[in-house]
């Protein structure tokens, strides 16, 4: 093992990870604020009962909601129990892990701004593609 | 952005949250006391996970110099930088946050950002939690999303790459 390189990869390592910490705490501080203030019942209010129009609703729930996925699991079991269509289950769970509308800023930070902006679209347009195509795939098998 | 103005505007952020958060507790104190709460869980959580982060950022920075990561995650890599992105992306544990200061890192190594959305695409897919998805989804539901999922990670890695990193010039 060299030393001197060790103790470089150390240095930058630690210099990189002070300076991501402001942000990281920023984001962890703002997803306490939106879990406190909303809660499930006014999430499921939100969709209209239209597959297509639901998927992009679900999308954009799971990219404005942040957290464990276990917690998108539960809440994406309890949208099916209440007659939600499987395709805006679907891009709302696939959104929730891919898109992050809350660490958005701490991705422009540290990734760039350009980059972070074009990632989030996709992965938003991606998940409702991806909720179309496994429901699809789904009905065919 | 500079690292200096990545530092200042890290720090701005965090003011302004904190403002979020005086300007909040008087309109609902007991929420606001609520979120500080689920935020110090969130982060007693995850302070393995920066220990991790942190670890791996002082393997990455010991062992791959900018030509190793050429090898392996950039452009240059070819298709190899999929099966790593994919891999990778599988296997990272925790908030997708957390990765951030380590990915910056391999971004500052250069022609990675189709590696890094793939990555980050990727992160969707977790073993460990598979197990409960199929209890609330079902196996088959949860085979065919990850598939699909896997594919469109390498589709947007490619798209990535192509809006964000310059086109090469060849003389």
């Amino acid at each position: 093992m060299n030393k001197q390189r060790l103790k470089k990869a150390l240095l930058i390592s630690g210099k990189s990870f002070y300076r991501s910490l402001p942000i990281l705490i920023g984001v962890i501080l703002l997803i306490g604020l939106f879990k406190s203030f909303v809660s499930i019942e006014a999430i499921a209010k939100l969709f209209q009962g239209i597959p297509l129009i639901d998927s992009v609703i679900g999308a954009s729930l799971g990219s404005i909601m942040a957290g464990n996925p276990i917690t998108s699991y539960i809440l994406g079991g309890e949208l099916l129990h209440q007659g939600i269509s499987l395709i805006a289950v679907t891009a709302f769970l696939v959104s929730w892990v891919t898109v992050g509308i809350v660490q958005l800023p701490a991705e422009a930070m540290l990734l760039g701004k350009k980059f972070a902006i074009t990632r989030n679209i996709f992965s938003f347009l991606f998940s409702i593609i991806a909720a179309m195509l496994t429901v699809f795939i789904m009905g065919v098998i | 952005m500079r690292k200096s103005e990545k530092s200042k505007a890290g720090m701005i952020f965090f003011g302004i949250v904190i403002i979020l958060y005086i300007l909040i507790f008087f309109l609902n104190s007991a929420k606001t006391l609520n979120a500080l709460k689920i935020a110090f869980d969130i982060l007693l959580k995850i302070l393995p996970i920066f220990a991790l982060v942190f670890l791996l950022m002082i393997i990455t920075n010991y062992l791959l110099t900018p030509k190793k990561m050429a090898k392996y995650i950039s452009k240059e890599a070819g298709k190899k930088r999929w099966f790593f992105a994919i891999i990778l992306g599988i296997i990272s544990t925790g908030p997708i946050y957390a990765w951030f200061p380590m990915l910056n890192d391999i971004q500052k190594q250069g022609r990675n950002n189709g590696f890094i959305a793939a990555f980050l695409y990727n992160r969707a897919v977790k073993p460990a939690l598979l197990p409960l998805m199929i209890y609330y989804f079902g196996i088959k539901f949860v085979i065919i999303l990850t598939i699909v999922m896997i594919i469109l990670s390498v589709v947007q890695g490619l798209i990535i790459e192509k809006i964000t990193e310059p086109i090469e010039v060849r003389t």
